[in-house]
């Protein structure tokens, strides 16, 4: 049976290794947008050995490119997009300390192994709902490669954002539990 | 010979890309609340709840529904006793693209393929569109526009199969892509399917076919109850909604055939997300 849970940011080891696949999470605080162009860009400074324009440690990255906010408000609309084209970035940021990732979609082995080996969780927020998420984003605030417009990194402050495990540190995965329960062969 | 004013295209233009990035249509909000009653999973139910709502907030607050506002996609039939005043119709197409995209708060989507630099600042603000033109009898222009995004656009595929492979290929190819593709589109789906023609034209039907209402009957008998037949196996899979797992991972499945070689048997799969941005109008 899943848990609801009412996490805030940044996310320490022992919560995110308590979460399971299925798990329904609400989370507040900071966290930080970027998608496949910014996440190249933050791979190449650990490459060069310089530091990322956000602390890592603890954070949660959720993979967006929101629309423009119309006047007024802090956001667009806000929905996640699909994750695995962030496959090839994700286990090197969380082996530097990142504890969430927010998308849609299914992630490769490389990165659910890296969600084992080093405690870090996928979550899955509803694709296509960019309206009602966007309206749990209290602030947004451009932070870095403002020029990639709505790739750019962004610190957003949000308020009970509603996510569901799929990818937890036990190796679980809520997409193949989930289809193996309704797969007619 | 009619006279339509190049502005008034603009005009028409930028109305329904507002509209359509925040209204869902009809057809396709008829058939969520249908898959919200059928579902039998209890966690893509309440998912579909939560795109329901979603919906109301979307229209009732003019917020875009996804954040993928999608490229701007046309099949535009112009008649041939229409003269359009004052440009060409393709830029005021263009033009009204741009003008609904900045107006409407709409995502800026299109890149250069290699160096991704945003063409907002090059080429204009979610600049070219994807415009396919007829002309056709009559002194009118029919615009059937749909904002395509690339979560569902990315797990489209298409083959040029031998003829030996018949109905049963087209359905096992249909089968596997949704099946590969997963939670990653966006389901539930409308799935277009494109058959027959050359290979570029098996692709462009694919994509006509998701510009269909869903719910909508095939005018060809074969083509409808294959229809039904592909339906129903795609929803064997239990993908369910976002990938969650249930028992309403496609809403329709909409065919285009077309003659073909006699040497080939061309297949497109184009994949629509639940998000079925589409609409029609006539100037």
């Amino acid at each position: 049976m899943s848990k609801t849970y009412h996490l805030t940011t940044p996310l320490s080891d022992e919560i995110v290794s308590e979460l399971q696949s299925g798990d329904i999470v609400y989370l507040s605080g900071t966290i930080y947008t970027a998608r496949d162009a910014a996440h190249k860009r933050l791979v190449d400074l650990l490459d060069a050995g310089e530091d990322l324009p956000f602390d890592i440690k603890g954070a949660v990255i959720y993979f967006v490119g929101p629309t423009p906010p119309k006047p007024g408000d802090p956001i667009g609309s806000a929905g996640p997009t699909t994750s695995y084209r962030m496959d090839s970035y994700s286990p090197r940021l969380i082996a530097e300390g990142l504890k969430g990732m927010i998308g849609k979609g299914k992630r490769n082995k490389d990165v659910t192994d890296a969600c084992e080996e080093y405690k870090a969780v996928y979550f899955g927020a509803t694709g296509g709902a960019g309206a009602l998420l966007g309206k749990q984003i209290k602030s947004a605030e451009v932070i870095a490669y403002e020029e990639l417009g709505p790739e750019a990194v962004r610190k957003l402050e949000v308020v009970d954002f509603p996510v569901t495990v799929v990818n937890d540190t036990h190796g679980e995965d809520l997409y193949k539990i989930g289809r193996a329960k309704y797969e007619i062969k | 010979m009619r006279e339509i004013a190049y502005e008034e295209i603009v005009k028409n233009v930028r109305d329904i890309i507002v509209y359509s990035a925040s209204n869902l249509p009809e057809d396709a909000l008829q058939a969520m609340k249908d898959a919200y009653e059928n579902e039998k999973s209890p966690v893509s139910k309440e998912v579909l709840k939560q795109l329901l709502e979603n919906a109301d907030i979307a229209s009732s607050e003019a917020r875009p529904l996804c954040q993928d506002t999608g490229l701007a996609v046309f099949f535009v039939k112009i008649g041939a006793d229409v003269k359009v005043v004052g440009g060409l119709l393709k830029d005021a197409i263009n033009e009204g693209t741009e003008k609904g995209y900045v107006e409407g708060y709409l995502r800026a989507s299109t890149c250069h393929p290699f160096t991704r630099a945003n063409n907002k600042d090059t080429v204009g603000y979610n600049l070219p569109a994807i415009i396919h033109l007829d002309i056709v009898e009559g002194d009118k222009i029919d615009i059937e526009y749909a904002a395509k995004g690339g979560g569902s656009e990315n797990v489209s595929r298409a083959r040029v199969f031998p003829p030996a492979a018949g109905k049963q290929g087209v359905i096992d190819y249909v089968r596997e892509c949704i099946s590969d593709a997963g939670p990653n589109p966006c389901p539930p789906l409308t799935v277009g399917v494109g058959i027959g023609g050359t290979f570029e034209k098996a692709v462009i039907s694919s994509k006509h076919a998701l510009f269909r209402d869903i719910g909508s009957v095939n005018e060809d008998p074969d083509m409808a109850e294959m229809e039904e037949t592909i339906k129903l196996e795609l929803n064997k899979l239990g993908i369910g909604t976002m990938g969650m797992g249930g028992t309403e991972t496609v809403l329709a499945v909409h065919i285009e055939a077309n003659p073909c070689h006699i040497a080939s048997l061309p297949v497109s799969v184009n994949v629509q997300c639940h998000s079925s941005r589409h609409t029609h109008i006539t100037i």
